[in-house]
């Protein structure tokens, strides 16, 4: 039925464009192949097309322009006899979550056709292969987020499909979750020669991938193995250290008009440089006890290489302290703070303590407690036991006014989503209590220093993601508050955006203010001073992102990387519970 | 904290007017309901259709059914000759009722006799049928009167003289669309806030106004303030079109009426509210919306009157706040009451305001999923 | 091998229905929505609705009271529409209108007796409050009906000419007591089912939508018929619950009598109930989100079949343009249906056309769900 010589996958001039008030161009005359019995990435950041590539290939919408063909048919007129053959899996995995593990196998199974008398040892196989087997009884809304993935991922082999579609299949689980999601793609491939096309906006997963395809704004940016992104990079790329802190050491390599990004990576600052001319001696000059060492280079510096001319670094503020501020000082306090609902223990008898001008961050995959045990400390929601103070107070209880020293930031970038950018910073600086000509200062003065000025009369919502982060961030900074709460602060926004994002929060820490951070983006914990890592309601460790790399590094290695650490953390926590 | 609450209004309203949905929230039921009610929600009686089997059949028994056929009440759609065809008549729907007028009507009516005349109706719709009865008697009573005059035979000894107050005509419009001020005060009002708060918290702003220095009575009166402030446009709207459109007469004082509306409007917000604060999404907040809305309306007596309910369901209705507000509006319409007279009515709004407002205050920060 | 996938598949489609009834019976609020929603709203409309007037509050105003004034009084009171209370001045009375205490007022001057006894044509003064005309037009056919009976009596006790030459001998058919509920409970059969009907399925498309299953659904070889009707038949079987509950309790709670037979019943109840969950399914496929497709399902189905379904407003009444318009309304069609089946019995001239018109809904909703359905996300 399906031409097994043809590629898996062939576009031909394929163009999609999703009609509205200002069309958006999603994917702009993409040509490329995707090789059989391979694992092919399909990298890019947000809004990148990778969604609608995946639905283009799935059958799910029509191209406007140009040809796809998979498995060796045009997806035009044979997309129902193309379904057959293969297996796609949609974002948050397309699980009907009030049903059993084996309800949904057996769904699928029946709507996929997977013949009777093959469906027990197909589910068997799959069982044994994810692990679920002690959970067929279970309901798929109970599983873990990395339970829901693999079940997720089990459903579409029913029918042992001849092309896997996996759509950003990582989003949000954990470390290990992940890992173990990849080692079963690679068995397929190996095993059942199937071919694979996944989806990520996480940079280093491109480098498990035979072959990568890199996307930007629709547009094709290249498509090779990896390895042969990152090889022209070699001498481009850098470690730094210096008898400076890593933030101060951050910010001065990026001053640098030679460096083109600089990024904090435990005790060192990697380097990625405009140019390979740069030599070592001008990167370092004027840094105290400066070291540098060449190292090799990642996907992650190819990509910001490639689209280093939509990077601008924000502006050069001074960000000495005005007061001497004392940094000993513990402004969140925790003490065996406990969350329950109903019979499930969201959050455990966490205990931490957050100083002044310090980064913390909270660490842990989708569901480990982290937000609940942000919300409690923002007092949005009552704690079950245990203590909570932030700059001295039960948010809770406290008066109006202790909440005019605190700046927030929800998860999803939440503002008023058909209100204009000004007017959102106008009601923001209000209820902050601003007004007459401090408001209308602060509020320019957030136009400018966030670069929002041309978005000013946008409506919120149709902001793209990075400027909504801004915006956001531009409100909770309103009233100059001396804590900051970030929830998410970078989820879904691309590795440009982000690392803008941070630089931002390490002028504001620099300057003195206490920030509290929640993500399940591992690489981030970097940017912390300390962090707690989280998992089912429990932390399992607190200390800085340098000592925990320390601590967990394996042999040979100077550090091991933050994922390796919670890999570590998660897989010694289970060997306690076990115990 | 004036500053604070004028921000939050603002804020309020931007969302909302921007808002294409809830722009339509606010202009399209309006619209629809104004026309829908006030000419389809209609008790009068118009064209009924009746057939006639007339065995008389003499000058006299004509002159009645022409007293039938000439009036814009009844629509002569047939004549009968046989029996059985009456069943089919009603059965089928063709007619409404059949006048059925006996061989001997005219003889036993010149002899002094009792003369009969048998009407049967469809009693599927009761009401409709009811009130053919009420017409037919009417028209008996002025027929059976200008024939006696006219043989000049002495009147009944009694007389009987009805007048109805304060709508001499009967007309159902002038009882409907004052009810339509308060089905869409209600309506309107209570959309525009029972969705604002689950808006935010679906939207995730809600934790961000409470992580901000407003305070929960701030936020209350800011989200309270455009829901009257738009009640009090749409409810004016309405009442201008009863005045002007429908020709409804406003014989009372308007400060009763803009009184018991406010105190209506307050209300309402308040229950609004209370349902936006314990839901969690738009979804449940619709929901719970429309629980509230449909047995409010039923239970108002905007349609049925409340006195024809079962005991326990009036005494139900006492926590209705509409129910009230139909005796204001309606009293001040067409009764000419004045503030003294309705105070009876003002006080259970003003209750139900204050505990569904200072609940929904409260549930503000207690209600976390 | 997979089955090739042009074909419907009996096993796919069997898959869709297991797990279509695996989620409705995991899901409380489609078992509420399917039977407790119904009898809730059945309860409220059927006691809180009705139109019968008793016990209306009537003043009596006796200015000088004797036999004939008392007689009149007791005419009055024997019925059971009355409430009487006496007052002797009509200020009084007047102001107990005003006051909302009475309902209306009947006038016996002080010469009435006189005037009475002169054969003088004694006027007795009847109000009634007019703000509410159909119950005022009621109460002055019940003040009539009174009079009558005790003109009739007085006349021919005192051995006077007939006041009234013709009697009216009245039939009411199927419903020789005029009792407004057993008018009323069918036709809120078909409001309610309405309602039901189409929240039931107007959430389960837009709810796989937005729990992003609708994807993984569309990609499987399943054949997009198969996945309409394995929505249907779940919810239809679901939603037949729900109606032969509130046809239950229309006959044993309400005491509406059954005449016709409950096969013409079920029949006509199957045909609306897929009107009602097609247009349910049309407004979920178009709106792809719970939250407005069920608002949009209470707009269009509900507020129509409540007012402009002949279930308690006569739609020959209404002007033509609306009546027109009520044609458009598939409540119309089986109002009238159940109003026939339950009162009048099997009338096949007003079952048949009203049926026939029902079928044809069903099958252009359903052809309009069957096109705006496609295994494309656009």
């Amino acid at each position: 039925m399906t031409d097994s010589a043809s590629p898996a996958i062939t576009l031909k001039d394929l163009g999609k464009t999703f009609a509205g008030a200002q069309p958006v161009r999603a994917l702009d005359r993409l040509n490329l192949q995707v090789k059989r019995g391979v694992v092919t990435g399909l990298i890019g950041p947000d809004g990148a097309g990778k969604t609608t590539l995946m639905r283009l290939a799935a059958g799910l919408l029509l191209p406007d322009e140009g040809e796809i063909r998979v498995l060796g048919q045009d997806m035009r007129d044979a997309s129902l006899a193309v379904q057959s053959h293969i297996g796609y899996m949609p974002q948050r995995f397309g699980l009907y979550e009030d049903l059993t593990v084996q309800e949904n196998l057996d769904l699928y199974a029946e709507l996929q056709g997977v013949p009777e008398e093959e469906h027990a040892a197909r589910h068997r196989e799959l069982m044994h292969m994810t692990g679920l087997a002690p959970f067929t009884a279970r309901l798929a809304g109970r599983l873990s987020g990395g339970m829901k993935q693999k079940l997720g991922l089990a459903c579409t082999l029913l029918s042992s499909p001849e092309l896997l579609l996996l759509d950003e299949p990582t989003v949000g689980v954990d470390p290990v979750s992940r890992r173990e999601l990849w080692a079963i793609v690679y068995r397929l491939v190996k095993e059942q020669h199937m071919s694979v096309l996944l989806s990520t906006a996480y940079l280093d997963e491109a480098e498990r991938c035979d072959d990568v395809i890199l996307l930007h704004e629709g547009k094709l940016l290249g498509q090779q193995a990896p390895q042969a992104f990152s090889t022209p990079m070699q001498g481009r790329v850098w470690e730094v250290s210096a008898a400076l802190g890593k933030r101060r050491l951050q910010q001065q390599l990026d001053l640098n008009p030679a460096v083109l990004d600089a990024l904090t990576e435990g005790r060192k600052v990697r380097v990625v440089t405009c140019d390979a001319g740069t030599t070592p001696e001008t990167l370092v000059a004027g840094l105290p006890e400066a070291r540098i060492e060449a190292v090799t280079p990642r996907f992650e510096d190819a990509f910001i290489a490639l689209l280093q001319h939509d990077i601008h670094k924000p502006p050069a503020v001074d960000t000495t302290p005005t007061t001497a501020i004392d940094r000993d000082e513990a402004v969140i306090q925790v003490q065996e703070l406990s969350r329950r609902f109903g019979d499930f223990i969201a959050v455990n008898k966490v205990s931490f303590e957050v100083r002044r001008g310090e980064i913390f961050g909270l660490l842990g995959a989708n569901g480990a407690g982290k937000s609940t045990t942000f919300r409690m400390l923002c007092g949005l929601l009552p704690v079950s036991s245990g203590h909570v103070s932030v700059a001295g107070v039960d948010l809770r209880k406290a008066a109006a006014k202790a909440r005019a020293r605190i700046g927030y930031m929800a998860q999803r970038f939440s503002l008023y989503g058909n209100l204009s950018v000004q007017e959102n910073l106008n009601f923001f600086a209000s209820a902050y209590g601003l007004s007459g000509n401090t408001k209308r200062e602060r509020i320019a003065l957030a136009l400018e220093d966030f670069e929002l000025t041309s978005y000013r009369e946008t409506a919120a919502i149709t902001l793209p993601l990075g400027f909504k982060q801004r915006l956001a961030l531009a409100a909770a900074l309103m009233h100059r508050p001396d804590i900051l709460f970030l929830d998410e602060p970078t989820s879904g926004v691309d590795p440009l955006a982000r690392r803008e994002f941070w630089w931002h929060i390490n002028a504001l820490a620099e300057s003195g203010v206490t920030v509290l951070v929640t993500t399940h983006f591992m690489d981030e914990a970097n940017y912390c001073d300390r962090l707690v890592i989280m998992a089912d309601g429990e932390v399992l460790a607190e200390d800085s992102p340098e000592n925990l790399r320390e601590h967990f590094r394996t042999a040979g290695e100077t550090e091991a990387s933050m994922e390796d650490a919670f890999i570590a953390l998660i897989e010694r926590h289970k060997q306690e519970a076990a115990a | 904290m004036l500053q604070h609450i004028l921000a939050l209004i603002i804020k309020e309203f931007l969302a909302l007017l921007k808002d294409k949905r809830s722009r339509f929230v606010l202009i399209g039921p309006p619209i629809v309901q104004l026309v829908v009610f006030g000419y389809a929600a209609t008790f009068d009686l118009n064209r009924v259709p009746f057939a006639v089997y007339d065995e008389d059949n003499t000058a006299l028994s004509h002159l009645l059914v022409e007293r039938f056929s000439g009036s814009d009440t009844f629509e002569l759609v047939g004549k009968i000759s046989r029996d059985a065809d009456i069943q089919p008549m009603i059965d089928n729907k063709q007619a409404l009722m059949v006048l059925h007028i006996s061989p001997r009507f005219s003889d036993d009516l010149a002899a002094g006799e009792s003369a009969s005349l048998q009407v049967i109706v469809d009693g599927r719709n009761s009401n409709t049928a009811l009130l053919a009865l009420n017409y037919v008697r009417t028209v008996l009573l002025d027929f059976s009167a200008d024939w006696a005059k006219q043989q000049q035979r002495p009147p009944p000894p009694a007389k009987l003289v009805m007048r109805a107050w304060y709508n001499s005509n009967l007309v159902s419009q002038w009882f409907i669309v004052p009810g339509i001020v308060g089905l869409l005060t209600l309506v309107v009002s209570l959309l525009v806030t029972a969705l604002s708060v689950a808006r935010e918290r679906e939207e995730g702003t809600f934790d961000q106004l409470l992580v901000t220095p407003l305070r929960p009575v701030e936020i209350l009166i800011g989200k309270s303030v455009p829901g009257l402030i738009i009640g009090l446009v749409e409810s004016t709207f309405i009442i201008l079109v009863a005045i002007f459109w429908f020709d409804v007469p406003l014989r009372g004082h308007i400060g009763a009426l803009y009184l018991g509306l406010f105190l209506f409007l307050l209300a309402n917000i308040g229950i609004g509210l209370m349902i936006s604060s314990l839901s969690v999404t738009q979804q449940q907040g619709l929901l719970g919306a429309f629980l509230f809305l449909v047995p409010a309306v039923i239970l108002s007596g905007f349609a049925t009157p409340i006195a024809n309910m079962p005991e326990a369901v009036q005494q139900l209705t006492l926590l209705n706040p509409m129910r009230y507000f139909l005796i204001i509006v309606r009293g001040v319409f067409l009764e000419g009451a004045d503030i003294k007279l309705l105070v009876p009515q003002y006080w259970p709004m003003a209750v139900i305001a204050l505990f569904s407002l200072s609940s929904a205050a409260w549930l503000f920060r207690r209600r976390m999923y | 091998m997979p089955q090739p996938a042009s074909q419907l598949s009996r096993r796919r489609l069997a898959g869709m229905v297991r797990k279509e009834s695996l989620q409705i019976l995991r899901d409380p609020s489609s078992i509420a929505i399917a039977f407790v929603l119904p009898v809730v709203m059945l309860f409220l409309f059927g006691y809180g609705v009705s139109l019968d007037a008793k016990d209306v509050r009537i003043g009596f105003v006796i200015e000088s009271p004797d036999s004939e004034t008392s007689d009149i009084r007791a005419a009055f009171g024997q019925s059971d529409y009355f409430e009487p209370v006496v007052f002797h001045t009509i200020q009084a009375a007047e102001q107990a209108m005003r006051e909302h205490d009475i309902d209306g007022i009947v006038w016996m001057q002080s010469d009435f007796s006189h005037r009475l006894h002169a054969g003088l044509g004694a006027p007795l003064g009847v109000i009634v409050n007019g703000v509410d005309a159909n119950q005022g037009r009621i109460t002055e056919g019940y003040i009539l009906g009174a009079w009558q009976t005790w003109l009739t009596h007085y006349t021919e006790r005192r051995g006077l000419p007939k006041a009234f030459p013709i009697t009216l001998e009245q039939r009411v058919w199927f419903n020789p007591a005029v009792n407004s509920r057993d008018f009323l409970v069918p036709g809120l059969v078909a409001v309610i089912m309405t309602l039901i009907g189409a929240l039931l399925t107007a959430m389960v498309v837009a709810r796989e939508w937005e729990r992003g299953t609708m994807e993984a659904l569309l990609v499987t070889p399943i054949h997009i018929r198969e996945l309409l009707m394995g929505k249907l038949v779940p919810y239809f079987v679901l939603g037949m619950g729900g109606m032969l509950l509130t046809v239950a309790m229309a006959v044993w709670q309400f005491d509406v009598p059954l005449r016709g037979s409950f096969l013409v019943l079920l029949v006509a109840s199957a045909l609306f109930m897929l009107v009602a969950l097609a247009m349910g399914l049309l407004i979920s496929i178009v709106a792809k989100n719970q939250f407005v497709a069920g608002q949009v399902a209470i707009i269009v189905t509900f507020l129509p079949a409540f007012i402009l379904s002949g279930f308690i407003f006569d739609i020959n009444s209404m002007p033509w343009a609306i009546q027109l318009l009520t044609h458009l309304i598939p409540a119309r069609y089986f109002v009238s249906i159940l109003q026939t089946v339950f009162l009048a019995g099997n009338v096949w001239p007003v079952i048949l056309p009203n049926a026939a018109a029902l079928l044809l809904m069903a099958f252009v909703f359903l052809m309009l769900v069957r096109r705006k359905a496609s295994k494309r996300l656009e």
